[in-house]
C-alpha cells in the first residue's frame, strides 16, 4: 500500500480551512448552523454557475456540431449570454392559464427544483468535501431523484392542456420504465463494495494495480456494462435527448412546459440541468472512482478538481449525445427499457456476483475469470440486441 | 421533540383525510403522496433512516406513479367525479376487503407489545439490517416478493384480457 500523503495537504484542505477560518469564532450550535449554511450556499453557487455556463456550452457546442457559431453577441464571444437569458426570464410576465389548477401549477416547479437540489447533498465532491454523511446515502439519492418525476406529472396535469397532459403520461411511462435499470445497475456496485454509503463506495475504489491501473469499478467487466446501463438510464431519467419525449418540441409544442413562462420556465430548465449534474456526479462516484486521481503521480492535483474534471467530461458526453442521436418513439423507448436494459442489468448482477465470488482466483484462473465475465457481459448483449433489432434491420430503401 | 411529532402526525393524517374526502381522484393521489412523505418523515424522526428513504423511494417515487398511471388510463373524462358504487355486490365486496385489511392491521397493533416509555434507540446499521433481512427474516422477504409477483402477473392478465382478437392479421 502506498503512503497516502503524496497529495498537497494545504491545497487539498483549502475549502475546509477557509470555512473553519470564517466560522471558527462561533459557539457550538451556531457554528454548526453557519457551517451548514456555508455548505448550502457554496453548493448552490457552484452548481448555479455550472448550470449557467452549461447552457452556454450546450448552445455553443450544438452550434459548432451543426456548423453554425452559436450565441456570440453578448459579452466576449457570447460569454455573458446566460446572464442575459436570466434577466430576460426574470422580467417576463408569469402567465397562469385560467383553466389551470393554480396551486399545483405553482407547486410543480418548486417541488421539482427542491428535489433536484436535495440530491446534491450526499455526493462526495472531494476527500474532505461531503456535505452530508449518511449510512444509506445511495438510497437517499435515488429516493430524492425519484420524486422529481412526480413534479413533471404535476406540471403536465395542472396545466389543463392536451399537450401537457400527453407529456405527463409519457413522463410517467418513462419513469416506470427507466427507474428499474437505473437502480439495478447500481445494485452490483453495492454488492461488490458492501456498502450503501457514497463515501464507502469511493473508499472501496482506492489503490492501483501495478501502480498504474486504478481500481475503479468501471475497469471490471460488470462495472463497464453497469456504467453504460446507468448512463443510458440517467439520460432517460433527466429527460435528455434522445429520451426527451415529455417535451418533444416537434410533436407536443413544449410538453409539460407549454403553459409555463417567465421564471417558472427557467426553474424547469434549471432542474433538468441539476438532475443531469447530480446523476453524472453519482456516476462518477459509483463507477469512475469518485474524486480519486487516475495515476499516483497525479495525486498532487486536489481531489475536487478531479471530481470536476470527470463530471464535466460526462456532461459534455450528454451534450454530444444530444447533438448526435435522433429522438426515440414512445414504443421504442419502453421496448429498450423492458426488453433490453432490464434483462442486461439483471444478468449484470449475476456477473458481479460471479466476479466477487471468484476474487481469490490466481494465475491462469485469472484469465478464466476475465473470459467468463466478459462472456457474461457480451453474450447476453449480442443475443438481446439481435432480438431487439430483428425485423427492423437491415432495411432496403427501394426508392431512395 | 414532541411538537415535531405532532406536526408530522397532523400533516400525515390531514393529507390522508383530505385525500379520502376529495372528489378529484388525481388530487387525492397527490395528497396521498404527501401523506406517504409524512410517514417517511416519521421514520426519520424515529431514527430509522433506511426505512425513511425506502419509504420515499418506493411510495412517493414508484407507487404514486403506478396509481396515477392507473387513474389516467382508466378514466375517460377529466372532470368525471368518483361515483357511488355500481352495484350492491360491489359495495359489499369493497367493504369486506377493506374490513379484512383493517381487522388484520388492528389485530397486529393490538397484539404488539407497546412500551409505555420510550427506551434507548437501538443503533442499527444498514449492513446489520441487510443481514437480518437475508438471514432470519428471509422467509418474510420471500413471501412479500411472491405476493408482489402474483399481483404483477394478475395485473398483466387483467390488462391483456379484453383485447379484441386481431382477425385481419390472421393468415
Amino acid at each position: 500500500m502506498r503512503p497516502a500523503t503524496t497529495y498537497d495537504p494545504l491545497l487539498e484542505r483549502a475549502p475546509v480551512v477557509l470555512r473553519d477560518w470564517l466560522t471558527g469564532g462561533l459557539p457550538g450550535p451556531a457554528r454548526w448552523l453557519a457551517d451548514s449554511l456555508i455548505t448550502i450556499a457554496a453548493l448552490l453557487a457552484v452548481f448555479g454557475l455550472l448550470f449557467a455556463f452549461l447552457t452556454l456550452a450546450e448552445r455553443k457546442i450544438l452550434g459548432r456540431i451543426q456548423n453554425r457559431p452559436g450565441p456570440n453577441r453578448t459579452g466576449w464571444g457570447g460569454l455573458l449570454q446566460p446572464f442575459a437569458d436570466g434577466i430576460k426570464m426574470l422580467t417576463k410576465e408569469d402567465i397562469v392559464p385560467r383553466a389551470a389548477d393554480p396551486v399545483l401549477h405553482f407547486l410543480a416547479p418548486v417541488a421539482l427544483i427542491a428535489f433536484s437540489i436535495l440530491t446534491f447533498a450526499v455526493i462526495p465532491y472531494g476527500r474532505d468535501l461531503v456535505p452530508v454523511e449518511l449510512d444509506s446515502s445511495l438510497l437517499y439519492f435515488f429516493a430524492a431523484g425519484a420524486a422529481t418525476e412526480l413534479a413533471v406529472f404535476m406540471a403536465g396535469w395542472s396545466s389543463h392542456n392536451k399537450f401537457a397532459l400527453l407529456a405527463a403520461m409519457r413522463a410517467l411511462a418513462q419513469l416506470i420504465s427507466y427507474e428499474l435499470p437505473l437502480l439495478l445497475s447500481v445494485v452490483p456496485v453495492v454488492l461488490a463494495t458492501g456498502t450503501l454509503s457514497a463515501t464507502g463506495v469511493v473508499a472501496a475504489q482506492a489503490g492501483w494495480k501495478w501502480d498504474c491501473l486504478p481500481r475503479w469499478v468501471v475497469f471490471t467487466p460488470w462495472g463497464a456494462a453497469g456504467f453504460v446501463i446507468f448512463m443510458i438510464s440517467a439520460l432517460a431519467e433527466s429527460n435528455r435527448s434522445p429520451f426527451d419525449l415529455p417535451e418533444a418540441e416537434s410533436e407536443l409544442v413544449a410538453g409539460h412546459l407549454t403553459e409555463y413562462s417567465g421564471f417558472k420556465y427557467a426553474l424547469f430548465f434549471m432542474a433538468e440541468y441539476f438532475g443531469m449534474c447530480a446523476l453524472s456526479g453519482m456516476a462518477v462516484t459509483l463507477f469512475l472512482g469518485g474524486w480519486r486521481a487516475p495515476l499516483p503521480a497525479l495525486e498532487f492535483i486536489p481531489s475536487y478538481a478531479w471530481f470536476a474534471l470527470k463530471l464535466l467530461a460526462l456532461l459534455l458526453g450528454f451534450i454530444w449525445i444530444r447533438a448526435t442521436l435522433p429522438r426515440l418513439r414512445i414504443d421504442q423507448l419502453t421496448r429498450l427499457a423492458w426488453k433490453f436494459l432490464l434483462p442486461l442489468a439483471l444478468v449484470n448482477l449475476g456477473t458481479a456476483a460471479f466476479w466477487s465470488l471468484s476474487a481469490a482466483w490466481a494465475g491462469p484462473f485469472q484469465l478464466v475469470r476475465w473470459a467468463a465475465a466478459l462472456g457474461l457481459v457480451v453474450g447476453p448483449f449480442l443475443l438481446l440486441s439481435r432480438g431487439l433489432a430483428s425485423g427492423l434491420a437491415p432495411r432496403t430503401y427501394r426508392y431512395a | 421533540m414532541n411538537a415535531i411529532l405532532i406536526l408530522i402526525a397532523l400533516v400525515t393524517l390531514g393529507t390522508a383525510v383530505a385525500a379520502m374526502a376529495g372528489r378529484d381522484l388525481l388530487r387525492s393521489v397527490l395528497l396521498l403522496a404527501g401523506s406517504w412523505t409524512g410517514v417517511a418523515a416519521f421514520f426519520l424522526w424515529a431514527g430509522a433512516e433506511f426505512a425513511a428513504f425506502a419509504q420515499v423511494l418506493v411510495y412517493v417515487g414508484a407507487i404514486s406513479m403506478v396509481v396515477l398511471f392507473a387513474v389516467l388510463l382508466t378514466r375517460r373524462a377529466r372532470e368525471e367525479p368518483a361515483r357511488s358504487p355500481a352495484s350492491r355486490a360491489r359495495a359489499c365486496s369493497g367493504v369486506l376487503a377493506g374490513g379484512a385489511v383493517a381487522a388484520v392491521l388492528l389485530a397486529a397493533v393490538a397484539r404488539a407489545p407497546l412500551a409505555a416509555a420510550p427506551g434507548p434507540a437501538p443503533a442499527v446499521t444498514v449492513s446489520q439490517l441487510g443481514g437480518e433481512l437475508m438471514g432470519p427474516q428471509a422467509a418474510a422477504l420471500l413471501v412479500a416478493g411472491v405476493l408482489l409477483t402474483v399481483a404483477l402477473v394478475g395485473a398483466v392478465v387483467l390488462a391483456a384480457g379484453d383485447r379484441p382478437a386481431k382477425t385481419e392479421d390472421a393468415p
